[in-house]
């Protein structure tokens, strides 16, 4: 039951969007959830203030294919990294991670060479985050 | 007995308590992975019949947020617990938003709790054609009572009948008059009824019209169902709700009811899973069956009518090739 083995069917992909930590902003990660929603994928959504632990239990219990993280309070270099070392521990390592936000480009850079697949700042367009997340989904793991 | 009592390995993992595994057979069972098929069959035996506790009614009355403490109140007498939540998919791009885990108090080291969200990928009647063999797993993965809470669209809501040992059905204040409740569906299924939203006006009127709904007479079955009032911001309700779910699970083992009802929806089960596997193939088979080109052309020249083509297909296939 590997995730090739899924990749010959055409089932939906799950993906779990969540926003860690302390931000009550969440319209951009709703916007998100219903274009995956609209470009056919199970969006898990978990909604605001999650804790990274909280995180990675969901993909866990929810067996994601893709978790896309919305941050804008600025304390990404925190959280990221933290959600990315607790699904190596729980053997979830190989679940590809994006992210958007407001990431100033040096952490973008720092965040990418941590493990993060994508990062999407302002004026990114809905096609091609749809797209990054079905490429990760599909071939990323 | 002398099959064997070695497991498959994905289905040991699932019986010593590795979430992993018991994630990944659920999305197995989903997709039709033939890697669910061995799982299910080896754990079958190791199912307990623990109680599945069904929550259905219509958007938006609660359903998420009772469950939710149903499962602090659970967790506080020490009994595991797990939650099937089915939302709606797509019927135009086959996609979900599946949002009821941001009802769900976060218990993030809590080993004794797990949450999966559904789609129901197509499926009528308020739950995925997962869900009954996902309840199934949970039981023997040592959950001591699973809740499935069902898409919520209403009336038609009825399949978790199959699927639960209790069905709650959760009403709120001004949903319509007693003439409502009369009507056919949601309100047959119901072994408990709970009006939440108890702090809105309106509450004491819906369930006095439960009330006499109820008081028309009991279900085949002699059972009539309780009516709790209950209210998210009070506990009270939340605890005579519990009292009510475990007073009817009794009742079920007094009276026969359960072992009498596992024997029809087992029966229900079978037959289903027969019928989808001939129908799967047949669909296959008559895709290819040369004959159905001859007839379609037949049928498009109006010289022979989609009925009678049915017939002789059908013939055909009784025959086989």
């Amino acid at each position: 039951m590997t995730k090739s083995d899924r990749a010959t069917k055409p089932t939906p992909i799950r993906v779990l969007i969540a926003k860690p930590g302390l931000d009550g902003h969440d319209r951009g990660a709703k916007v998100v959830a219903r274009a995956l929603r609209d470009a056919g994928m199970e969006v898990i959504y978990a909604g605001l203030r999650q804790t990274p632990e909280e995180i990675v239990r969901a993909a866990l219990e929810e067996d994601v294919d893709l978790i896309g993280l919305s941050i804008l309070s600025g304390a990404h270099m925190a959280l990221i990294p933290r959600v990315l070392l607790l699904l190596k521990r729980q053997k979830t390592g190989n679940v590809p991670v994006f992210a958007g936000g407001i990431i100033p480009d040096e952490d973008a850079r720092r965040l990418k060479a941590a493990g993060v697949r994508a990062i999407f700042g302002p004026g990114a367009s809905l096609e091609q985050i749809v797209a990054t997340a079905q490429k990760l989904a599909r071939h990323g793991a | 007995m002398t099959r064997s009592r070695r497991l498959p390995s994905a289905a040991r993992a699932i019986v010593d308590g590795d979430r992993r595994a018991l994630a990944r057979a659920i999305s197995a069972v989903e997709n039709g992975e033939p890697a669910a098929g061995p799982i299910l069959k080896a754990l079958y035996s190791r199912t307990r019949q623990v109680p599945v506790v069904g929550f259905t009614g219509p958007l938006g009355v609660g359903k998420s947020s009772l469950i939710n403490l149903l499962v602090g109140r659970l967790r506080d007498q020490g009994r595991s617990v797990a939650v099937v939540a089915v939302d709606p998919s797509s019927p135009f791009s086959g996609g979900s938003v599946l949002g009821d885990r941001v009802r769900f108090e976060r218990r993030a080291e809590d080993s004794g709790v797990f949450f999966r969200s559904m789609a129901s990928r197509g499926a009528a009647g308020g739950v995925a054609a997962a869900t009954l063999e996902t309840a199934r797993l949970l039981d023997a993965a040592g959950s001591d009572v699973v809740f499935v809470e069902t898409v919520g669209s209403g009336q038609v809501d009825l399949a978790i009948r199959e699927i639960a040992s209790t069905s709650v059905v959760v009403l709120v204040p001004h949903l319509g008059d007693e003439v409502q409740t009369m009507k056919a569906g949601l309100f047959e299924i119901a072994d408990v009824f709970c009006v939440n939203k108890t702090d809105l006006p309106g509450a004491e009127i819906a369930k006095k019209d439960l009330a006499d709904l109820v008081s028309l007479g009991p279900s085949a079955s002699g059972w009539a169902p309780p009516i709790v009032g209950t209210s998210t911001t009070s506990p009270a309700g939340i605890d005579e709700l519990w009292t009510a779910v475990e007073a009817h699970e009794r009742f079920l083992d007094t009276s026969g009811e359960r072992s009498g009802g596992e024997r029809n929806r087992l029966a229900a089960e079978i037959v289903g899973l027969v019928r989808d596997r001939v129908g799967r193939e047949l669909a296959r088979e008559l895709g290819q069956d040369p004959s159905l080109r001859t007839l379609l052309d037949e049928v498009v020249r109006r010289t022979l009518d989609p009925r009678t083509a049915a017939d002789r297909l059908f013939r055909g296939v009784r025959r086989g090739p």
